[in-house]
């Protein structure tokens, strides 16, 4: 029904816009001054489903609270950027084992309490513990051990080399070692503090009068929760919320693209929309039939006709914004007749069937049909089965009990996956797992990005999935709103730069 | 009366454990895992695992049900799997949205039929009579989903009047407020659900006007007027009362669809996302919760017909009413 309903909402909101409404919009921006007393009003789909990312807050929590509420010992910038945030700096051992964090001093927690590195401690070992519920436990497994020296110092003994580990540490939140519940509370060092959650609404957030650095450029702000894009771009026209976190609804964007009350910004994504094969099972199983169904589909037009002139093609499963990055969208060029040509040298001139796995909310059952009609050209057939979130955790992700499915990947950094033979789409390639660990354990960046780049290639080559197109990240805001982020990356929201006036 | 209530009382006790029994069974039927919504793409089966544990949905199901009876019998209705948070006074809270928008939609809506459908039978040889009937008719057929976005399309983001959606955080501590975004919900199901019960006071009020005993009452010097006040309103009510029962009970399970579509915190869009995240305790809740509710409607239909009609009373030894 959903869809329906936003297609038919679409087509008389844009009616409407046609007969020149908008009058009563957002005041044009640029000549008012801003005003720090303001409360910033922020539309999302992403509502926390509770506020603990280490038990299954999901991609909501990161938004509302990454920077907001709480703080890591390093900021991930919206740029891209590491910079210092809890800590003020930082020592590494020459065997690179051992990591000498120097703590900020004046930091309070919003109960009150002061900044000790033994909170420090307790917030990595959170994320570690066995019943961590975080995404990125996995990322900080190298970690042998926090020690907390004396009164302003962390120390993290690693068990290997880990490269990535303070960029690694942008996502762990600091959290009140005391703190009994943190997933319908919170306690952080942020410069904001939680208002009230109504679930099912709204989150607001208000400013921590206590905090150690520089305050809100806004008096607050308060997230609204919606269900679906439809009404969520209603309230961005009726002026209920200020801007939208990350535009889902390429139809909408056209209502305010052009309109001098709004300013839609076109940021960096993370999110990739993959066709994963089952690379354990015949006929994937075959690095060359996975080529040629890489081949046969028309990733240019299927992002024309999703997102309409937004997004980009990258040919692997890493973004540009990763340091490893390449253009890889060479590598399996769209080509027909290769396709074709490869299908009979793998024995399938004739084509194959197989079943689509494909969850049922968009852009997958739009994708699942243009790839049908694709892959139909060059003989094979596609049965579409639609499947909800939680069917594809339990049939795809958990028994690996699949042909080939769509799913979009949002993480940043997560190419590492096919260094895991373990993973749902089961690549296993010897050198690559060892590339991708051996990166990990790299001495430098520069060393790190070398191999990274290396087994991305091999598994582009090998056409280990089929990477259809990298989303475009779209903020949307009224026109009198700025000093947003526009990257969002890996979800995050940074709402203590947005001013109004 | 009072055996009468006793007994009513028993049964509804009853049909909520046989209910939440149901309940219970039939969410361990389906598919899926409850674990699922905790966890995100890249856990390890020992995470997934310690989901099950954290949840404990890896505990025997004999035992899960024990658990859940018990808290049901202490009014306990458990911990939400994914929010943490106790559901109680979770759908509390959105019992004070779903609540309000019930009432005041059946409110209006039977303001708008008892003198429409009275009206369309009354002046059926009058133009506007079959006029009224036919509206009536297409209003059933209209799904109430594409009236709310028609309303939002013209009152919101046209005109410009009203919200298009959401509830005001300070709830109804801003009373002006909260009417105000509850207003074009209001209007939705009322229009709907006007529509079905102008056609059963119409059939009604036809049977009722075309009765021997009206035309008795009128034979013995009555005006229309005080005939079909003293005998037509209250013979015509009988039917009316039941429906309106039903009515109301639909309404309460039907506001699911208005919620969505003008994002309202109810307990429509609290049991949806709770049946997304296979949240148990948070489905078992609501749909207990909205059980009784329906079991308390249709008790006090019963017990405003047998007031209204006499002739219910007397037959109250016998089986059941």
């Amino acid at each position: 029904m959903n869809s329906k309903l936003a297609g038919v909402v679409a087509a008389l909101v844009l009616a409407l816009a046609a007969c020149g409404s908008g009058q009563e919009g957002p005041a044009g921006g640029g000549t008012a001054t801003p005003d720090a007393s303001a409360v910033i009003e922020i539309g999302s789909l992403y509502e926390p489903q509770n506020l603990d990312n280490t038990a299954g807050g999901g991609q909501g929590v990161t938004e509302a609270f990454n920077g907001n509420v709480y703080e890591g010992l390093f900021r991930l910038t919206d740029a891209g950027k590491v910079d210092n945030l809890l800590a003020k700096g930082y020592e590494v051992a020459d065997d690179g084992l051992t990591y000498t964090f120097e703590l900020r001093e004046g930091v309070k927690f919003h109960s009150g309490k002061a900044l000790t590195p033994a909170d420090v401690k307790h917030s990595i070992e959170r994320v570690t513990a066995e019943d961590s519920q975080s995404a990125r436990k996995s990322s900080l497994e190298a970690i042998e051990s926090v020690e907390t020296p004396d009164d302003g110092t962390v120390v993290v003994k690693l068990a290997h080399r880990s490269v990535s580990l303070v960029y690694n540490l942008t996502y762990v939140w600091i959290v009140n070692a005391d703190a009994e519940d943190l997933a319908t509370a919170e306690d952080g060092t942020g410069p904001y503090e939680l208002g009230a959650w109504k679930r099912g609404s709204t989150l607001s957030l208000d400013r921590f009068p206590g905090y150690w650095g520089t305050p809100p450029a806004n008096n607050g702000v308060v997230f609204h929760y919606f269900t679906d894009a439809t009404a969520l771009n209603n309230a961005l026209l009726t002026n209920a919320v200020d801007i939208v976190t990350s535009q889902q609804s390429p139809d909408a964007l056209a209502q305010f693209t052009g309109n001098p009350d709004y300013k839609v910004s076109e940021g960096h994504s993370t999110t990739k929309l993959l066709l994963a094969f089952n690379d354990r099972k015949a006929p994937f199983d075959k690095p060359l039939v996975r080529k040629a169904v890489s081949s046969a589909i028309d990733d240019a037009k299927l992002l024309e006709s999703i997102w309409a002139g937004h997004g980009s093609l990258i040919g692997s499963m890493v973004p540009p914004t990763d340091p490893w990055y390449e253009d890889l969208t060479k590598v399996n060029p769209y080509d027909v007749e290769l396709a074709k040509r490869q299908l009979a040298e793998a024995g399938y001139a004739k084509g194959f069937r197989f079943t689509l796995d494909t969850p049922n909310y968009d852009p997958h059952p739009t994708a699942a049909a243009f790839i049908k009609s694709e892959l139909a050209k060059v003989g094979i057939t596609v049965d579409i089965n639609v499947i909800t979130a939680d069917e594809w955790y339990s049939k795809v992700y958990k028994n690996h009990d699949f042909a080939a499915t769509l799913q979009e990947h949002v993480n940043d950094r997560d190419v590492v996956w096919y260094g895991d033979p373990g993973f749902y789409w089961g690549y296993d390639d010897k050198q690559v797992s060892e590339w991708i660990k051996d990166a990990e354990r790299a001495k430098t960046p520069e060393e790190q990005t070398e191999l990274l780049k290396k087994a991305n290639r091999r598994i582009a080559e090998d056409a280990a999935g089929d990477w259809l197109y990298l989303y475009p990240q779209i903020v949307v805001a009224a026109s009198n709103v700025s000093g947003y982020p526009v990257n969002g990356l890996n979800s995050q929201f940074y709402a203590y730069g947005i001013k109004k006036s | 009366m009072g055996r009468y209530l006793l007994r009513r009382t028993a049964f509804l006790l009853a049909s909520l454990l046989l209910a939440a029994s149901l309940l219970f069974v039939l969410l361990r039927l389906l598919p899926g895992d409850p674990s699922n919504a905790l966890v995100s793409v890249g856990a390890t089966p020992e995470q997934l695992a310690a989901a099950r544990r954290q949840i404990g949905s890896d505990l025997p199901l004999p035992e899960q049900f024990a658990s859940w009876l018990g808290g049901l019998a202490r009014l306990d209705l458990g911990t939400s799997f994914v929010s943490k948070l106790p559901v109680g006074s979770e759908i509390a809270a959105r019992l004070s949205v779903t609540v309000p928008l019930t009432l005041l939609a059946f409110a209006l809506a039977v303001m708008v039929a008892l003198p429409v459908g009275f009206l369309a039978a009354w002046r059926s040889d009058r133009w506007y009579g079959p006029l009224l009937n036919g509206v009536a008719q297409l209003g059933v057929a209209v799904p109430v989903f594409w009236i709310g976005m028609l309303l939002v399309t013209v009152f919101a983001l046209r005109l410009r009047m009203l919200p298009a959606g959401g509830f005001p955080r300070e709830d109804w501590a801003e009373p002006g407020r909260a009417l105000t975004s509850l207003l074009l919900p209001v209007v939705t199901i009322a229009l709907v659900m006007s529509a079905s019960l102008i056609r059963y006071v119409r059939s009604a009020t036809v049977d009722v006007l075309g009765s021997d005993f009206l035309r008795t009452a009128r034979a013995m010097g009555e005006s229309f007027g005080g005939a079909m006040w003293r005998h037509g309103l209250r013979n015509a009510s009988v039917p009316v009362i039941s429906i309106l029962g039903i009515e109301l009970a639909t309404t309460f399970l039907g506001a699911v669809v208005v919620e969505s579509v003008f994002t309202l915190p109810g307990l429509g869009t609290l049991l949806i996302k709770g049946i997304a995240e296979h949240d148990y305790p948070v489905i078992q809740g609501v749909l207990v919760v909205s059980t009784l509710a329906v079991l308390l409607i249709g008790f006090a239909a019963d017990v405003v017909q047998r007031l209204v009609d006499p002739r219910l009373r007397a037959h109250v030894g016998g089986g059941r009413p």
